[in-house]
């Protein structure tokens, strides 16, 4: 068996690799926040602490399958399967490196778009199911938040798209060849890190489970592996995002020297810490005050990015 | 000197006070009650309260405009009432005037067999928790109130907990048990009736969601419970519910002696450490009549003030935290342990030292005592530089508090607020430049004041105040005046040393009050000190015993958190957290 796109082995690393990263992820971050707020973090479970994350899932893995009993079971139980899997299947279309993915797909942002407006229903019948005033107005929150924020991400995608002439996400990083197009799309690609944010609702946007408000908000009642799948999902999205960043906008595998798959490496993991320290710096916005921002301020910009876009393009053409 | 101060401020204006009321009221007072802290305490009848508290409030000069507190006592027990009228249950009204910086008791005899007086909550809203409070421990009615629920107790206790006949400790009562019947009658008990508060299901195009925030909640600071009436996220109405967190210190008061009470005190505001120890002692000095020494007044006031820094960081970073901003709270808790780091090398316990002695403190100071003073005042000011512009400059935190829960001064006053909170408003009043104790009169500092009065005002007066505080620790460092740190008054307790082997009174003296502890002549005296949540005092009453007739602790968020509901109705669910953030309470406060 060969290492390229769409083989077995690929297919099999990536989803193996991803899994683990967004994983350790939860140590990273752990690390990271207390490495800026003045404290240690865990440091006691193997060198560094770094076996922390196998401790919880040890725990994680042995807890009690609940389900309360007031809840919808089967949607209590579809719920969070259902943000792990539309993540991982996002991963699908991303370019890692020449060679390395899973599938070639000549529609890869529709894609994407398309699986993230599929997680909006994880967490809406999440909090759904779990007949909990908290949950339920966790996942008003979430709904209303992710069904609003998908339409910015989309519309500031266009630019990208306009530019490189192909919605294949492999073709995008080509384009990037000479110039990246974070510096002909940096309004495109401010609004997709806000709107970026705001899909893997994490804090300043974290307010479908805003903890001083609304408990956990639509996971409240939730577990166990259950819980653990929202938890890790969050970073796998998290993943996500940081990688779809660089490929649409930091010329994905490119530079110099180093082998493509540690470029993107490199690059995604600087975006990853770029969250986690927005998390340590900024406090949340209410959610009412998020969506003006977002209809009265991200959409008009990036309806105005896409048509500034497109006539630069005719007017070169 | 304190006693010197408290009074001077109030004696010019109480004497044509007390004449205007005898003019008015003539033959209808029953009495008139000479206490040791010169507040001018009348006795009138039920039937002529209202008309003597509407007096007061609106006609007399000065205004008053505050009701500060409504409590009683249970007379039946009580010796040396001399001149007082014949009473079993006396209920108590402590108003407080800010235009004329000066207090007044009313008191009102009751039999127990037709314990009902009329409520107050006419003249003031504030009225309502503390009529609801006097009901629970007293059974005392007042008639006309609209809800006379318990408010700290149980919905379903026996008793009312502060009569002498009920039990102070849980051995002299029944064993508990909860079998499972009892347990759904309890838990029955706990269920939230809106009909009950007036409050409807349904409006005419919605149907209402209402929403247990609490007990425990992550961002109630304690175990407290806010029923809410949503109308999607917007609040329509909420009622607060305490007494998840009582446990009886009033009552404990009355059992301690007066020197063992001290320790309980720490645990009143348990963020506030010794500066909950200062009103209580200094109110039974009083009542002894000691004096102490410049030192001891040095040392408590610089005690007081590091406390006052460690419980407004705390406050700091939990306001910021529950705005959704992660990091400073432990930021703040670095400068709090540096804090705690020397109250402990003073101390020798870090939170609740219980330091603070009748007639001075536990222990002089330690060597070099000022070296780690030195280096918090170098290292300090700088961090506050930069919270600020973490915290207070934030964009983000400022659309979040600005324009939420806002009230005015007037607002403030009708409700009880002190503190922070009412200084918010633009309402410079500070105990310590207002009537200053503990020799505060010395120091230089500021009374920050903000004008809006909402959320973000309330935390950038505390931050202020820090700075403030930093200034008269450094004051107190420098001008540490030598002395002892006890007063030689023979009730000083534990007394000083020196001379009980030497002589044969000090010895009976210092052992009477080691073994039983000091006997405190009757009297009744009320000390309030600007703490660090607002105004907290203690209303004690002796009738010459080893221990308290009676131990009031008025505290400052009892009558912060029922002002909760007026200020944050048709805002959203995330504003209610930042108005109940920016309050600053902890519910070992409210409760007691």
């Amino acid at each position: 068996m060969t290492f390229e796109v769409g083989s077995g082995l690929s297919i099999g690393s990536i989803l193996f690799t991803v899994i683990i990263v967004a994983a350790m992820l939860i140590w990273v971050e752990r690390r990271l926040l207390s490495l800026w707020q003045e404290r240690l973090g865990p440091n006691r479970v193997g060198p560094f602490g770094l076996l922390q994350v196998v401790a919880d899932m040890i725990k994680i893995f042995t807890k009690e399958d609940w389900v309360p009993p007031f809840a919808d079971k089967l949607s209590f139980v579809l719920a969070p399967t259902v943000i792990m899997i539309v993540i991982l299947l996002s991963f699908a279309v991303v370019p890692f490196a020449p060679g390395v993915g899973v599938i070639d797909s000549n529609i890869g942002v529709l894609f994407v778009l398309a699986m993230a407006s599929l997680g909006a229903y994880s967490v809406m019948l999440g909090g759904l199911a779990s007949d909990n005033k908290y949950a339920l107005l966790g996942s008003l929150r979430a709904a209303a938040q992710m069904v609003s924020y998908e339409v910015f991400m989309g519309i500031s995608l266009l630019g990208v798209v306009a530019l490189a002439g192909s919605f294949n996400l492999r073709e995008i990083v080509l384009a990037q060849e000479g110039v990246w197009y974070v510096i002909p799309q940096f309004v495109g690609f401010v609004i997709f890190l806000i709107a970026g944010i705001a899909e893997s609702h994490r804090l300043p946007f974290d307010i479908p489970e805003a903890e001083q408000e609304i408990v956990a908000g639509y996971h409240t009642e939730y577990s166990g592996m259950k819980f653990g799948m929202f938890f890790v999902g969050e970073y796998l999205g998290l993943v996500l995002i940081s990688s779809l960043i660089t490929v649409l906008f930091f010329g994905g595998w490119m530079g110099p020297f180093l082998p493509p798959i540690i470029w993107f490496v490199i690059k995604a993991s600087l975006f990853i810490a770029f969250f986690i320290l927005l998390r340590a710096a900024i406090p949340r916005p209410r959610y009412d005050q998020l969506m003006t921002f977002g209809w009265l301020v991200l959409l008009p910009l990036s309806l105005l990015n896409l048509m500034v876009t497109g006539a630069i393009i005719l007017s070169m053409q | 000197m304190q006693s010197a101060i408290n009074t001077a401020g109030k004696s010019h204006g109480s004497n044509d006070l007390l004449a205007h009321m005898r003019a008015e009221f003539g033959p209808r007072i029953l009495a008139e009650q000479v206490t040791c802290d010169g507040i001018p305490t009348l006795w009138v009848q039920r039937q002529d309260l209202k008309a003597v508290l509407q007096e007061l409030k609106e006609d007399c000069k000065p205004h008053f405009e505050m009701l500060f507190d409504i409590t009683a006592i249970d007379e039946r027990m009580r010796v040396h009432r001399d001149g007082q009228p014949a009473s079993e249950f006396t209920v108590v009204y402590h108003l407080m005037s800010f235009s004329g910086n000066c207090d007044f008791r009313v008191k009102v005899p009751l039999m127990d067999a037709d314990l009902v007086v009329p409520s107050v909550i006419s003249i003031w809203p504030n009225a309502n928790w503390y009529e609801r409070e006097t009901w629970d421990m007293f059974g005392i009615k007042f008639q006309g109130h609209p809800n006379l629920y318990r408010i700290v107790l149980p919905p379903t206790w026996k008793g009312h907990a502060l009569r002498k006949e009920h039990p102070a400790r849980a051995t002299e009562m029944e064993p508990y048990s909860l079998n499972d019947e009892q347990g759904a009658f309890e838990q029955e008990a706990l269920k939230f009736k809106p009909e009950e508060w007036g409050m409807q299901r349904e409006s005419e195009n919605s149907e209402f969601m209402f929403l247990n925030l609490g007990p425990n909640h992550p961002s109630v600071h304690g175990a407290f419970r806010i029923a809410l009436q949503l109308d999607g996220e917007v609040l329509v109405d909420a009622v607060p519910d305490i007494g998840y967190h009582h446990r009886g210190a009033e009552k404990m008061g009355e059992r301690q002696s007066w020197h063992t009470y001290i320790p309980y005190t720490d645990r009143i505001d348990y963020l506030g450490g010794v500066m909950n120890n200062l009103p209580y002692v200094m109110a039974v000095e009083k009542m002894a009549g000691i004096k102490v020494p410049e030192r001891v007044q040095v040392i408590r006031v610089m005690l007081c003030e590091m406390f006052r820094i460690c419980s407004h960081l705390l406050f700091y970073g939990t306001f910021a935290q529950d705005v959704g901003q992660l990091s400073p709270i432990f930021y703040m808790f670095v400068e709090r342990e540096r804090v705690f780091n020397i109250i402990e090398s003073i101390c020798g316990a870090r939170m609740h030292p219980g330091w603070f002695r009748i007639g001075g403190v536990a222990q002089d100071l330690p060597n070099g005592w000022d070296k780690r003073i030195r280096e918090l005042l170098d290292f300090m000011p700088a961090r506050l530089d930069e919270y600020d512009s973490m915290v207070m400059n934030n964009g983000i935190l400022k659309r979040r508090t600005q324009g939420i829960g806002v009230y005015d001064t007037a607002e403030a006053l009708a409700w009880g607020v002190t503190g922070g909170g009412l200084r918010a408003t633009g309402c410079e009043w500070d105990f310590r430049k207002q009537r200053p104790y503990s020799g505060y009169e010395n120091y230089e500092f500021d009374i920050p004041i903000a004008v809006n009065g909402d959320c973000y005002d309330r935390c950038a007066i505390r931050v202020e105040e820090m700075r403030q505080s930093l200034r008269i620790i450094k004051q107190c460092m420098d001008n540490m005046p030598s002395g002892h740190y006890k007063s030689d008054h023979p009730l000083t307790t534990p007394p000083r040393k020196e001379k009980s082997l030497q002589d044969i009174e000090t010895l009976i003296n210092h052992f009477l009050s080691v073994s039983w502890g000091p006997v405190i002549p009757p009297n009744e005296v009320t000390v309030a000190i600007e703490a660090t949540k607002g105004i907290n005092s203690y209303y004690l009453v002796s009738d010459g015993s080893t221990n308290s007739y009676r131990t009031r602790i008025r505290t400052p968020s009892f009558a912060h958190l029922q002002m909760i509901p007026e200020i944050s109705r048709g805002f959203m669910v995330a504003d209610l957290i930042a108005i109940i953030a920016s309050i600053d309470f902890v519910m070992a406060d409210v409760d007691r």
